[in-house]
C-alpha cells in the first residue's frame, strides 16, 4: 500500500472492494497495521473519559435496528430532568471525565429552544466539552424551525455545542437506508450536516454500522463518501466502524418472521440473526484504516465487540479505544453489556504492547499512563 | 525479534525447541504467528473446522479440593452446593433427546428447517456426546460413578461418554483402593469411552501450589493419562493460562504433553483455557498487571498459535468458545485452531466464573461462525470422524 501522496496513490473503490471481498484476513490486517504504524509511530493508544447521556428515548424515527426508542405513551419512555442530568455531569467530572456525549431520540414536542436551553444550562454550570446531537437530530431541529442547516448549527454552537458525533450514518447508501431507517435522513443530508459543521469550525466524527443487510459495495460507498468529504473539509477527527447488534430489535425479528413465511430471504436472515462475526468486524475495520487515508484516527468499538476483540483491533488498524462510556444506554438495550472500568481499558492497551493515554475530542493528550 | 529461523524450521517440518516456543510467545508479530500456525493446521486438517453436538453434565459441585481459580466448587453443606442423582442425570439427557424428536416432527410437517432450529435454540438440543466432570465428592463411592455410566449407556446406547478428568480418576482410585489400571478398566467396562483433558492446569509445582494446592501433581496427571492411553482410552489435554504462570511454564507444560504424546499417541486435542477471574478467590490474589500480561485477546490467539506450532504431534487444537467467547474462538480458526468444541448444552463451570459467552450455541450458529472464517464446517463424533456432511 502506497500512501505517501494520498491522492495519487490512494486505493480506488474497485481495489477497496477487492480487498474487502477477497483478501485474507491476516494479509489485510498486516496492511492496516502498517498504515496505523505510519500514522501513529509512537505506539500510543488513546481513549477519552466521557459519559454518554441520552436525554430522551422518545423518537419518531423508530429505526428497525434500534432497541432504544420508545413511544411517548410507553411506560419506559423518559425525558431526563435537569437534576439528573447535572448529577450525571458531576459524576463524570469526578471520574476524570472531560466530555459528555449528549444524544437522544427525536422527540415530537421539542424545538430548538429545548436544545439551546439544555446546552446553555450545562455550560453555565460546568466546564465540560459538549459532543452532541448527531445529524438526524440536527436535521430534525432545522426542519422543525424552518432553519437552514447552517443557521441551526450556528445557533447550537453559540449556545455551547463544541463538536458533533458521527452517529446516524449507519450505512451511507440510500438503498440500504430505505430498508433500515426509512424515516431517518438520507445519505446526502447526513453528509451536508457534517460539511456545514466543518465549515463552521466544528469538528465531528463519523461512524459506520455494518453487519445488517448491506453488501460489500455499500461499505465501499460509505467509506468513499467519508473520504471525499474529508478531502474537502478535513473536519473528521475519527472514524468508528461498529457492527449491528441483533438482540431485541425489530430488524432481527422482522427478518426472521419473513423467512418463516418465505424461504427467499434465507441468507439475509442468517446475516441479521447473528450480526457480524469477529472476522467480519476486523475485516471492515482494517479496510477502513486502509481506505480512509485522510482520517487520522480509527476507533475500536469495545462496546459492541468486547474488550478482547477491541484489543485485537488495535493490530487491525485501530489506534483509539473510544470512550470509557461511564454510561451506555443504547447498545445495552440490545442486550450487549460489557462492564468495563478505566483499569480494564488501560490493561487491554498495555497487554497489546501499546502506551495508553487519555485524550480530549481533538486528540490532544491529557494524561499518559 | 525475527522469526525467520523458526519459520524455516516450520516450513521444513522440523520440530520446535522449547526456546523457539518462548521466542514465539515473546514476539509481537501476530500476523506471522497466525500465518505459520494456519499453515500447520492446514497440513494436518485441511480447511476443516470441527464441532460436536454435546451435552455437559456436572453431577455435583461439592469438592474436597477448593482450587483458588474455581468459582464452581462448594463444600458440603455450603449454600449453593448440589448433587444430582442418576435419575436426574438421565432426565436431563432425556430432555435433550425429546427436543430433538420435536424438531424432527416439525420438519416432517413440511416446515422450514430453520424453524426447528429456532424452536430448539438455547433450550435443549440434540447431541452425540455427553461430557461429564464434577467435584471430588467426599462421600460418593466409586460404584456410584460406575452405575452412572451403566445407566447412561443403557438409556442412550449410541452416545459417546467422555467423562472424568485425571483428577477425578485419581480420586476414584484412592477412595476405592483400586490400582489406577483397575480403576480405569472398571470405568471402561462400565461404558466410559474417552477422558476429557481437564485438571492439567499448569504442571509446574510452584505455580500449582499457588492456584490449586490440594490438586494432584502434574506428574500424577500425566501418569493417569499414560495409563488410560495404554489401555486404549483416548483423551484430551488442557492448559490453564493467564494467572501466575510465565511463558516458560506454559512451554514446559506443553513439552511434557508432547513427550507423552510421542510415547502413546493417545491425545486427541489440546485445549488452552484462558483463566476467568471473576468470582474466584484467585482474582483477589493475582496482581492486576500480572493478569493483563497473560489474559487478553492477543494472548489468547497467540497461545492458540504457539500450541499449534509446538505440539506437532497433536492432531487437533481446540478453541473452546465457552472460555474464549465466540468472537475470539472464531478468530482462533485463523491462528491454528481446527475445533470449536460444540453446542455445549448445560455448561456450568465457566459460567459460574462469569464467562460472558452464551450458555449453549445452536448448530446453525457454529456453522455460521466457521463459514464466516472461511473454513469448512464438519460436525464430528468424539473421535473426529465426520457425522454429517454439511452442504
Amino acid at each position: 500500500m502506497k500512501s505517501e501522496k494520498n491522492k495519487i496513490n490512494r486505493i480506488t473503490k474497485k481495489e477497496g472492494l477487492k480487498l474487502l471481498k477477497d483478501s485474507d484476513l491476516l494479509g489485510l490486517g498486516t496492511m492496516a497495521d502498517n498504515v496505523r504504524q505510519k500514522l501513529h509511530p509512537k505506539g500510543i493508544v488513546t481513549f477519552i473519559i466521557d459519559r454518554n447521556i441520552n436525554y430522551t428515548n422518545i423518537c419518531i424515527n423508530r429505526c428497525a435496528f434500534c432497541a432504544f426508542w420508545r413511544e411517548e405513551k410507553d411506560p419506559e419512555a423518559y425525558i431526563l430532568d435537569k437534576k439528573t442530568l447535572f448529577k450525571k455531569i458531576k459524576e463524570t467530572i469526578a471520574l476524570g471525565g472531560t466530555q459528555i456525549l449528549i444524544q437522544g431520540g427525536l422527540h415530537p414536542e421539542f424545538d430548538i429552544n429545548y436544545y439551546v436551553e439544555l446546552l446553555k444550562s450545562i455550560k453555565e454550570n460546568f466546564n465540560i466539552h459538549i459532543h452532541g446531537f448527531s445529524p438526524p437530530e440536527i436535521c430534525y431541529i432545522a426542519d422543525k424551525m424552518g432553519f437552514t442547516l447552517k443557521k441551526t448549527i450556528k445557533v447550537l454552537k453559540e449556545a455551547g455545542l463544541d463538536s458533533i458525533p458521527g452517529g446516524g450514518a449507519e450505512i451511507l447508501s440510500d438503498r440500504i437506508r430505505k430498508k433500515l431507517s426509512p424515516k431517518k435522513i438520507g445519505k446526502d443530508r447526513w453528509l451536508r450536516v457534517m460539511e456545514e459543521a466543518h465549515k463552521l469550525g466544528i469538528k465531528t466524527t463519523a461512524t459506520m454500522m455494518f453487519g445488517s443487510i448491506e453488501k460489500p459495495e455499500d461499505i465501499i460507498e460509505h467509506l468513499d463518501a467519508i473520504r471525499k468529504l474529508q478531502d474537502k473539509t478535513n473536519g473528521f477527527t475519527a472514524f468508528i466502524p461498529w457492527s449491528f447488534q441483533p438482540g431485541n430489535t425489530e430488524l432481527a425479528q422482522r427478518t426472521a418472521y419473513s423467512v418463516q413465511r418465505k424461504n427467499a430471504l434465507r441468507r439475509t436472515h442468517h446475516a441479521v440473526r447473528y450480526g457480524a462475526t469477529a472476522v467480519e468486524y476486523l475485516r471492515a475495520l482494517a479496510l477502513s484504516r486502509i481506505y480512509l487515508d485522510n482520517v487520522p484516527n480509527i476507533q475500536a468499538s469495545w462496546v459492541t465487540q468486547g474488550l478482547k476483540l477491541a484489543q485485537i483491533a488495535l493490530r487491525f488498524g485501530a489506534n483509539d479505544f473510544g470512550s470509557t462510556m461511564i454510561e451506555e444506554n443504547v447498545v445495552a438495550s440490545a442486550g450487549v453489556k460489557y462492564m468495563v472500568s478505566i483499569n480494564d481499558i488501560l490493561n487491554s492497551i498495555k497487554g497489546a504492547s501499546f502506551k495508553p493515554a487519555q485524550r480530549d475530542m481533538y486528540y490532544n493528550i491529557i494524561q499518559s499512563y | 525479534m525475527s522469526l525467520k529461523k523458526i519459520e524455516n524450521k516450520i516450513l521444513s517440518g522440523r520440530r520446535l525447541s522449547p526456546e523457539d516456543a518462548i521466542t514465539l510467545f515473546e514476539s509481537d508479530d501476530i500476523f506471522t504467528l497466525g500465518r505459520l500456525a494456519s499453515r500447520v493446521a492446514y497440513r494436518i486438517n485441511g480447511n476443516n473446522a470441527y464441532f460436536v453436538q454435546n451435552h455437559h453434565i456436572n453431577p455435583t459441585n461439592i469438592c474436597v479440593n477448593r482450587c483458588k481459580f474455581c468459582a464452581f466448587s462448594r463444600s458440603k453443606g455450603e449454600k449453593g452446593a448440589y448433587e444430582l442423582s442418576i435419575k436426574e442425570i438421565i432426565r436431563k439427557l432425556n430432555k435433550g433427546q425429546r427436543a430433538k424428536g420435536k424438531g424432527q416432527r416439525a420438519k416432517g410437517k413440511g416446515q422450514d428447517k430453520l424453524n426447528s432450529s429456532l424452536v430448539t435454540r438455547h433450550s435443549s438440543l440434540p447431541f452425540t456426546e455427553v461430557h461429564i466432570v464434577g467435584g471430588l465428592h467426599p462421600d460418593w463411592p466409586f460404584d456410584f460413578y460406575l452405575e452412572m455410566l451403566r445407566q447412561i449407556k443403557k438409556s442412550f446406547p449410541h452416545i459417546h461418554i467422555k467423562a472424568f478428568t485425571a483428577v477425578e480418576i485419581d480420586y476414584f482410585s484412592k477412595t476405592s483402593g483400586l490400582s489406577l489400571t483397575d480403576t480405569l478398566n472398571a470405568l471402561k467396562n462400565a461404558g466410559l469411552n474417552s477422558i476429557p483433558g481437564g485438571g492439567a492446569e499448569i504442571f509446574d509445582a510452584k505455580v500449582r501450589s499457588k492456584i490449586c494446592p490440594e490438586k494432584i501433581r502434574g506428574k500424577r496427571w500425566l501418569e493417569v493419562m499414560e495409563k488410560a492411553h495404554s489401555i486404549g482410552i483416548k483423551s484430551n489435554a488442557t492448559m490453564l493460562y493467564g494467572h501466575h504462570e510465565t511463558y516458560k511454564h506454559r512451554v514446559e507444560h506443553m513439552l511434557k504433553l508432547r513427550d507423552l504424546q510421542d510415547r502413546t499417541e493417545g491425545f486427541q486435542a489440546f485445549i488452552p483455557l484462558s483463566f476467568h477471574p471473576k468470582n474466584t478467590r484467585l482474582s483477589k490474589t493475582v496482581h492486576c498487571s500480572l493478569f493483563t500480561v497473560h489474559s487478553n485477546g492477543i494472548d489468547d490467539i497467540k497461545t492458540i498459535a504457539v500450541s499449534r506450532l509446538f505440539l506437532d504431534n497433536f492432531p487437533h487444537i481446540k478453541a473452546y468458545w465457552i472460555m474464549l467467547g465466540e468472537k475470539i474462538a472464531q478468530l482462533s480458526l485463523m491462528f491454528g485452531a481446527d475445533d470449536l468444541d460444540g453446542t455445549v448444552i448445560d455448561e456450568k463451570i465457566t459460567h459460574s466464573a462469569g464467562a460472558l459467552s452464551e450458555k449453549a450455541m445452536s448448530k446453525a450458529e457454529l456453522i455460521n461462525l466457521i463459514k464466516k472464517a472461511g473454513k469448512v464446517p464438519v460436525e464430528r463424533d468424539s473421535f473426529y470422524k465426520p457425522v454429517n456432511s454439511l452442504e
